[in-house]
């Protein structure tokens, strides 16, 4: 039952694939000029506004993350670490559409639309996500291992650079790939905020562009059929792209838990 | 009940068969005695309002293994963590009494347990090796002393790794993960790290529980080398391994405290392991060691 | 010996460097929460003016067909998340709870069990705007917008989060109570809903409830299969209907003043929603923790 709703949306979603590739050939993927008005779809900018928002994203929320994970299971006093925990878990479930509509009308004012704006606010995003899977990551660290390293006369952070971080780093690695991997799907926040550009492609972090997600939620209103059939193709691609992030995430994740495994046993 | 600690008064019922005990090496009451290292009195653990342990009253000499049994819940672990302060990483624990080090009071106002702890080391129960390499293992305590000229380093590392007698078998590999090192090596490869700070005393939190019969003999024949340089504390609930090692012992017992309804560990005495094992001064001793209770 | 029993705190650049570093840890604290706090300012303050002026009107009214025009109404956008909230967890949570028994007690080493796992695995990571199309292309181009259209979109969501919960709490259920269910001749399916399910049924709800609070705030999926309706629309399988997550939407990106307070109005009913299932969530954690 569970392999039949999951092999359908597999199915279908590459059914409707084959169409649309058919249709637009590889220079949907390789070129910059996206004009629903003259047929022609290159979605490139698109992309490039996807993985660029989402790499200023993780630019930001990975040392913040790290940082509170690390302070709220290894420095806060014992005291405040449940409180905090569920404080940030609390965080995680704000919907997306609200993080979008304090971008445009909190902060767009200021900082304008632009892929700085929509990475700020996709950092914000994900920034109780990377915290709560690296937490989770960071206290396997046996207790045994920091309990060593303070017995060697390591100080505080001594024992969080010797003992825990090469603990988690694996896991970390993992959970930054999955806050990637959510960051790109990201829809609505950035899609609020990115100043929807036509055809730019520039490390500007300052300029107006678009992404993928945020193409197909603007556009999908007033779109005719080979238009929405352009905007289904760049959902194939972002599926895929997703998926990759999150299979490579997964296995990332799976190799270093699999490794503090071996060693405890 | 502190007379029980010094006193050696009570008479002594028939003698049930004994564990048999080699001569220690070196009987510490030979001679001019050591230096006393520890000097214990009166020390008390708390862990919030719950007093853990009490009335321990207790000297250990330079250069002496000194191994403290007793039955599970006594309290000798918690001693043993007061001696470098690894209690202080357990919220709500308290100490009073008196601990004090070459004099000076563990416990004082003045003193730093980063600094008692490099000069007091300790092994535990689990081999605990870090994820990194063998030779980053042993590295990280000189490094974090400021020690990172490369030569030096792999002189240490050289030198701690002999020491620990796992020298020649991890010379080939010590750029290898120490998680594919076995169990016992993983015991000596901590002992060679905390060796490499060049401590003056080791305490061993039950060393041997997690290591089989093999691997445990090495780690005792490792610990009768060690005693020419450091100073040893051993926890074992392990009798048999308290009279194969030390030179002196301490036996801990809990009792029920009526008032509480909890079980409070205390040191019943303390004495050459020749002693303890063949003609304790008290009764709880006796029984323990022949095994009416325990 | 002197050099010995000095055991005073050395003022090094150990210490320091200690000191700097935990600083630096706690700032990132302050970081984090300086903005989450302030979102979390914006929606009360600003909303809880449009939400409390004329109470309880803002929950009861409909939407202002013309959107310039001031006035409370989101009370057809609270009901159509209701609806679509309530349809996918009535299809995603007895299918993913069921699924994941199926994956953990009856098969649950077998290839078919590791592919399934795989799938769901990679369902996890699935858009939700791709979901949304796919529920467009499969389900609205035939029967137009509907709640129920949300709900299926929503229930994809939720499913392999409902699954991947589940299983790790059956996981968590020691062996020993399996087998001695079993030694006692109790057959696998009385052994799963007398004794498994009961030792992992907190957990399992409040793993559900998460993936419900994580859906009711999907907007991207609603966009394409609700529709934008602004009276009340009761039915859950006919005609098009709203959603708090689609009208805040609609309206951020409005010029009017009157317009961007509904959305503040409606985020901040829409973050109390989720919170309260959150905490029932938390409620539910705490008291496994407190029978365990």
């Amino acid at each position: 039952m569970v392999l039949l709703v999951l092999g359908m949306i597999a199915l279908v979603m590459t059914n409707r694939a084959g169409p649309v590739f058919k249709a637009m050939g590889f220079d949907f993927l390789t070129t910059t000029r996206w004009s629903p008005a003259d047929a022609l779809y290159g979605a490139l900018p698109f992309l490039w506004g996807t993985l660029y928002t989402s790499l200023i994203a993780i630019a930001i929320a990975l040392p913040v993350s790290l940082g509170v994970a690390m302070f709220v299971t290894q420095v806060a006093p014992m005291k405040w670490r449940r409180p905090l925990i569920y404080v940030l878990d609390l965080l995680a479930v704000i919907p997306s559409v609200v993080f979008g509509l304090w971008g445009i009308l909190v902060l767009g004012p200021h900082l304008g639309r632009s892929f700085l704006t929509a990475g700020i606010i996709l950092a914000i995003m994900i920034t109780p996500i990377i915290t709560s899977l690296s937490r989770e990551v960071i206290e396997t660290t046996p207790k045994g291992e920091k309990e060593a390293a303070l017995a060697l006369g390591a100080t505080h952070w001594e024992m969080i650079w010797g003992a825990v971080w090469p603990h988690s780093k694996g896991g970390v690695v993992g959970a930054v790939m999955l806050g990637l991997g959510r960051a790109m799907g990201e829809t609505i926040a950035a899609a609020l905020v990115i100043g929807s550009a036509l055809g730019q492609i520039t490390v500007n972090i300052m300029a107006p562009g678009n992404s993928m997600p945020a193409v197909i939620a603007n556009e999908w209103g007033e779109a005719d059929a080979l238009h929405k059939s352009a905007l289904i193709a760049l959902a194939v691609v972002l599926f895929v792209i997703t998926i990759a992030v999150n299979l490579v995430a997964t296995s990332i994740v799976r190799r270093s838990m699999a490794r503090n495994r071996g060693k405890s046993s | 009940m502190e007379d029980n600690i010094r006193m050696s008064a009570e008479s002594t019922p028939p003698k049930p068969p004994r564990l048999t005990v080699p001569a220690p090496d070196q009987p510490a009451t030979s001679a001019e005695p050591a230096p006393v290292v520890f000097d214990l009195d009166g020390l008390e653990v708390f862990y919030g309002a719950f007093r853990a342990v009490r009335d321990v009253t207790l000297q250990i000499r330079r250069k002496e293994i000194m191994a403290f049994i007793g039955p599970s819940g006594c309290g000798k672990t918690t001693v043993l963590r007061c001696l470098n302060r690894m209690n202080d990483l357990v919220p709500g624990a308290r100490v009073g009494g008196k601990v004090s080090y070459h004099g000076v009071q563990l416990y004082g106002p003045d003193v730093s347990a980063t600094e008692v702890r490099r000069r007091i080391g300790m092994v535990f129960q689990k081999p605990n090796p870090f994820p990194k390499s063998i030779y980053d293992n042993i590295a990280f305590g000189p490094r974090i002393n400021g020690i990172h000229d490369r030569s030096k380093l792999d002189e240490i590392v050289e030198k701690s790794l002999r020491a620990a007698a796992l020298w020649d078998e991890v010379k080939d590999r010590l750029k290898h993960s120490a998680a594919g090192m076995s169990g016992g090596q993983q015991q000596r490869l901590c002992i060679a790290r905390t060796i490499a700070v060049e401590p003056e005393v080791v305490l061993m939190d039950e060393p041997c529980s997690a290591l089989d019969p093999i691997a445990t003999a090495r780690v005792e024949e490792l610990m009768r080398e060690l005693k020419n340089k450091y100073t040893i504390v051993i926890v074992t609930h392990n009798m048999q391994q308290a009279a194969r090692v030390s030179d002196r012992t301490a036996f801990f017992t809990a009792e029920l405290d009526s008032k509480t309804d909890q079980r409070t560990g205390l040191l019943v005495e303390a004495d050459a392991t020749a002693k303890i094992f063949s003609n304790p001064s008290d009764e709880r001793t006796e029984n323990y060691i022949t095994g009416r209770f325990g | 010996m002197n050099e010995l029993v000095d055991l005073r705190p050395r003022p090094s650049w150990r210490t320091k460097k200690n000191n700097i570093m935990l600083g630096v840890l706690g700032l990132a604290v302050l970081v984090v929460a300086l903005p989450l706090l302030m979102i979390v300012w914006a929606v009360v303050s600003r909303g809880a003016g449009v939400v409390f002026h004329d109470f309880p009107k803002f929950f009861t009214e409909t939407i202002p067909v013309v959107s310039r025009r001031a006035g409370p109404g989101m009370g057809p956008a609270i009901l159509g998340t209701l609806l679509s909230t309530g349809g996918a967890t009535l299809i995603a949570v007895p299918l993913g709870i069921l699924g994941a028994i199926y994956l953990n007690e009856y098969d649950s080493s077998s290839k078919f069990a590791k592919i399934v796992r795989f799938m769901t695995m990679v369902m996890t990571g699935v858009p939700s705007i791709v979901m949304g199309l796919f529920i467009y292309i499969t389900w609205t181009i035939h029967f137009g917008y509907s709640a129920f259209g949300g709900a299926l979109a929503l229930a994809c969501l939720m499913l392999p989060v409902v699954i991947g919960s589940t299983e790790q709490m059956l996981r968590l259920v020691p062996n020993q109570l399996r087998e001695a269910a079993f030694a006692l001749g109790a057959t696998r399916s009385r052994v799963v809903l007398t004794v498994v399910l009961p030792a992992a049924l907190p957990g399992i709800v409040s793993g559900a409830l998460l993936a419900i609070a994580r859906a009711a705030g999907e907007t991207a999926p609603l966009l394409f299969a609700v529709g934008a309706a602004t009276a009340y629309n009761p039915n859950l399988f006919e005609g098009a209907n709203t959603a708090l997550s689609v009208q805040i939407f609609g309206n951020a990106t409005s010029s009017f003043v009157a317009a961007q307070d509904r959305a503040w109005g409606a985020a901040l009913t829409l973050v109390l929603l989720t919170f309260i299932v959150t905490l029932t969530a938390r409620l539910f954690t705490a008291r496994l923790a407190a029978k365990g």
